[in-house]
């Protein structure tokens, strides 16, 4: 296979802003953001979108970044970890992370966070049991669980 | 003189009294908001400088053991954007990144001892070239037979390490007058370590040969040795540096090194920046993995279910180098005897060499196989005997006059019979029992089970010269505090754990405390963070550290303000002198200004320890770390299927230096050890191919497979018996053992199947092993 292949624009709005983009067509909405925009938040754990670690909301919509094209989401508007709070004003998931110690290694954090998000907007947080189980796409190796579901139900609680 | 002059190591036993404002806080990981945030920098989301070349490992795909005899390598240099491959021809120095002992080619030079051993590294100018220019060496080999299995190894009687035994007692003599015994075998599963953020290695090369390196290693030390080895330059060249890894679990204690090794040859060879990033898949073919054991025990007992004498064997399956086999299998023998005294005992463990990659440290570092195999021993007499579970257990544990492991030291610190007691009365243990006695009576399809499993774990690294740490701290004329000790982050919380000893030393809030990252260049000759004792010996250094900075400014404020030494004390961002206080930020800048140095190294080794193994007798351990844990299972007798229903924990942790990181790790442990003994299959095809090499197909714990009802308490301690940092106690590995009462809780639901008839279950219970059990429990006679 030819490494070199023509390159093709691709229109994103990333955490609200307008970027254009020249990208190999097989180049991973998670490669465009890491690589190319500068945003490392979202991580790279295994690349074959079975560990969650670079989930992002892709019009308000979970996705595993690793298993789409950029091109495929030309004009679509994507959320980040960069883009949902920052250390000064943290997004209220982010703050509930926080203070239930929900992570150890943090490598995980962004994709659940953001998967933490979209959860509670699909109507997915009703019980810890619903919650552990529309949350299993995303692994922690350090087996932070608890303390994930349990920041999840705070905010689910404080936006139901 | 001073007190803190009389004590120049600063061991001086006041760390158990007194009033405490940041250590035994639940204070939050130093990272939260960082990683919350995304902020966070991990070693792949470096801004890469200009220039920087991107490494990706090649190997034979054709074979599992044999060796080549040409390699075509044009089409992988003619493949765009590879700018150059390294094979063993360009290592400059010694083409081996062992641990210790040898036998870990950087790159092999025609041998082949396993399906994954690295041959040649691409260097491209994007990722993506590299790997797949890395698919393209052609090869012509040499196949020979390989030992993928325990039972292959055995049979070709290899070994990559000479067996080993311990014990006292005539165990033969013992067992055959005993009035009862037991003879039993089962598997023990490995495990791949899935460290979230894979191996990584970002190579800076710098005048004179010198290399930068920047290594996700849970052992900087061995990574500096290793590049200067391979690129025969001196250690002093070298500089390897971690901030922080996506986890470690052990996998990256010498498993790291390779690639570290890879990327500096890489940057030397081309004089630019070279990042090695393994691809999820490679990773897990490439790396070595928690060893997988075939026990086989016989034991004697009486007719109260004590046990007399027990000879119990491990085989391990060590992959194609000894790596780290030889502390490993020395610990499961160390832990064979769990937290059970025997009376007469043989433990004997023999290291096989297979061609499978070499396995490795993984949390527990072999402590766990021991553990699985004794509890295994546990519910077998309690199946022959008719009694609780959990009644075997409290007849068989340490106690008085019943207090000397199989390796001759004496359990002075047994806490487990006020553990045991707590647990048994918190977990509502005897009512459960009745009520799954009941509920298996009720279904015929369903089977419940529940067990209750002790742990007691030795502490301290059993090669007694790992046993030291370093710790630079400097105090800047502001007053803020730049902390660094030889430790590495994982995740695990040591940084903010070494961070609150020092901020609760000199009387500051965590936020004057700068954490930095670990490098070699400012502690240098580490043992790796490993064997739990990261806090143990990284906060002693650094308490050490800043006794000798506090024991300065002592004399000096002593002099200015003449006030007796005993009465100046650091709190509340104040030096208390005498009736009055004045700001630390006051004193610091009055005692520069008298010259006072305020920078100081600390130095740390732990006490008591003397362990000589070719004589397999002193005391390995400063101390053990004790817990227990009550499990209750689900399974479908029809599938397979299980459920972990509820878990109750208590742990021992000493006096915790933080509540809260103490509490994650035993959760989180717990939850690991649950993913070994269950869901977690390392499969290699009879080829020695690695068939389990994604998430796909090798299943870790997800939020879902966490019980429903997870208790988790620490044990309310008076404090470790030994010296240790403010008496607190070592939390890192002893957790994930408390799994082994998920593991005896499925042979609990399989045994009521039939009264009397032991289960033949092997770990990891997956469904497939479950069905296996029961299927042989349906046709056996009782």
């Amino acid at each position: 296979m030819p490494v070199d292949s023509p390159v093709v624009p691709v229109a994103l709005t990333v955490n609200g802003k307008p970027e254009r983009l020249e990208v190999d067509p097989r180049t991973t909405l998670l490669d465009a953001l890491r690589d190319r925009l500068h945003l490392s938040g979202t991580k790279k754990g295994c690349g074959l979108g079975q560990c969650g670690a670079c989930t992002v909301l892709v019009d308000g919509r979970r996705v595993v970044s690793c298993l789409t094209l950029a091109v495929m989401n030309d004009g679509a508007s994507v959320t980040t970890i960069e883009g949902l709070g920052t250390p000064d004003a943290l997004h209220p998931m982010q703050a509930a992370f926080v203070a239930c110690d929900a992570f150890q290694c943090g490598y995980c954090t962004p994709g659940q966070i953001l998967s933490a998000v979209a959860l509670i907007d699909e109507g997915h947080a009703g019980s810890d049991e619903e919650i552990r189980e529309h949350m299993s796409g995303n692994l922690c190796r350090c087996g932070a669980y608890a303390n994930i579901v349990e920041a999840i139900r705070t905010v689910a609680g404080q936006e139901g | 003189m001073s007190a803190l002059e009389s004590d120049p190591d600063g061991l001086r036993d006041d760390s158990q009294e007194g009033v405490f404002s940041v250590v035994r806080q639940p204070v939050r990981h130093d990272s939260a908001v960082k990683h919350v945030t995304g902020q966070a920098i991990y070693i792949d989301d470096m801004r890469e400088p200009e220039g920087t070349l991107h490494v990706a490992p090649g190997f034979c795909r054709q074979i599992a053991r044999g060796r080549f005899t040409a390699v075509d390598l044009d089409p992988v240099r003619a493949f765009p954007g590879v700018v150059t491959v390294l094979t063993a021809a360009d290592v400059p120095g010694v083409n081996d990144c062992s641990p210790s002992i040898g036998g870990d080619p950087i790159f092999s030079e025609g041998v082949v001892e396993f399906w994954g051993q690295v041959v040649f590294a691409v260097v491209a100018t994007t990722r993506d070239a590299a790997r797949r220019a890395a698919t393209l060496a052609r090869f012509e080999v040499v196949t020979e037979t390989p030992a993928i299995t325990v039972a292959d190894a055995r049979a070709a009687d290899i070994h990559v390490l000479p067996e080993y035994r311990f014990g006292r007692g005539d165990v033969e003599a013992v067992l055959a007058d005993s009035p009862k015994r037991l003879d039993g075998r089962m598997v023990i599963g490995g495990q791949e370590h899935f460290y979230l953020e894979g191996q990584i290695a970002f190579a800076l090369p710098g005048e004179d040969g010198d290399m930068h390196v920047h290594s996700s290693t849970q052992h900087p030390t061995e990574v500096q040795h290793l590049v200067a080895k391979a690129l025969a330059v001196p250690d002093a060249a070298v500089t390897a540096e971690v901030r922080r890894m996506g986890g470690g679990f052990g996998g990256k204690e010498s498993q790291a090194s390779q690639w570290a090794v890879i990327a500096a040859l890489a940057a030397a060879k081309t004089r630019r920046p070279c990042k090695l990033r393994l691809d999820r898949d490679d990773d897990m073919v490439m790396t070595g993995k928690r060893h997988d054991d075939v026990a086989e025990f016989a034991v004697g007992y009486d007719a109260d279910g004590r046990v007399t004498a027990t000879r119990m064997d491990f085989y391990a399956r060590c992959g194609y180098s000894a790596d780290l086999s030889l502390g490993v299998n020395d610990r499961t023998m160390f832990h064979a005897d769990n937290a059970y005294f025997y009376p007469a005992v043989r433990i004997l463990s023999q290291r096989l060499k297979t061609n499978t990659v070499s396995n490795t440290a993984f949390r527990g570092f072999g402590g766990p196989q021991g553990v699985l195999a004794a509890e295994r021993m546990m519910d077998a007499i309690a199946v022959e005997t008719g009694l609780d579970p959990l009644e075997v257990r409290k007849r068989n544990i340490y106690g008085p006059d019943r207090d000397v492991t199989p390796y001759g030291m004496k359990v002075e610190d047994n806490v487990l019979p006020e553990i045991i007691a707590e647990l048994e009365r918190t977990s509502d243990y005897a009512a459960r029992r009745a009520e799954v006695k009941a509920f298996n009576s009720r279904n015929r399809i369903l089977k419940k089970g529940l067990a209750f499993t002790p742990l007691k774990f030795g502490i301290s690294f059993t090669l007694v010269h790992l046993n030291q740490a370093g710790a630079l701290v400097h105090v800047y004329t502001d007053g803020s505090v730049h902390l660094n000790h030889g430790g590495t982050e994982m995740g695990q919380g040591l940084n903010t754990k070494v961070a609150q000893v020092v901020a609760e030393e000199f009387g500051l809030t965590l936020d004057r405390v700068k954490i930095t990252a670990t490098t070699t260049g400012k502690v240098p000759n580490t043992a790796p963070t490993a064997a739990s004792s990261g806090t143990d010996i990284n906060g002693m250094a650094a308490q050490i550290a800043c006794r000798q900075i506090k024991a300065r400014l002592v004399a000096f404020v002593a002099n200015e303000f003449g006030t007796p030494e005993d009465q100046i004390a650091f709190r509340d961002g104040q030096v208390i002198i005498g009736n009055g206080s004045v700001p630390f930020t006051e004193v610091v800048k009055k005692a520069f200004i008298a010259r006072i140095q305020l920078s100081s190294a600390g130095y740390y080794k732990t006490p008591k320890i003397t362990w000589n193994r070719d004589r397999a007798e002193g005391r390995p351990f400063l101390y053990f770390a004790y817990g227990a844990a009550c499990s209750e299972v689900t399974i479908d007798t029809m599938t397979g299927e299980m459920k972990v229903d509820r878990v109750d924990i208590l742990h021992d942790v000493g006096k915790s230096l933080n509540p809260a990181i103490d509490i994650g790790q035993i959760e989180g442990g717990f939850v690991q050890g649950m993913g070994w003994v269950t869901t977690e299959e390392l499969w290699w095809d009879d080829k020695g191919r690695l068939r389990t090499h994604a998430p796909s197909t090798y299943k870790i714990p997800c939020a879902s497979d966490v019980p429903d009802a997870f208790n988790v308490a620490l044990y309310d301690s008076p404090g470790n018996r030994e010296i240790t940092i403010f008496r607190s106690k070592a939390v890192g590995e002893p957790p994930l053992m408390l799994a082994a009462s998920v593991f005896s809780a499925v042979f609990d639901a399989v045994a009521s199947l039939k009264p009397g008839v032991i289960p033949p279950l092997d770990a990891p219970a997956t469904p497939e092993a479950i069905m296996r059990a029961v299927t042989a429990m349906r046709r056996a006679e009782v």
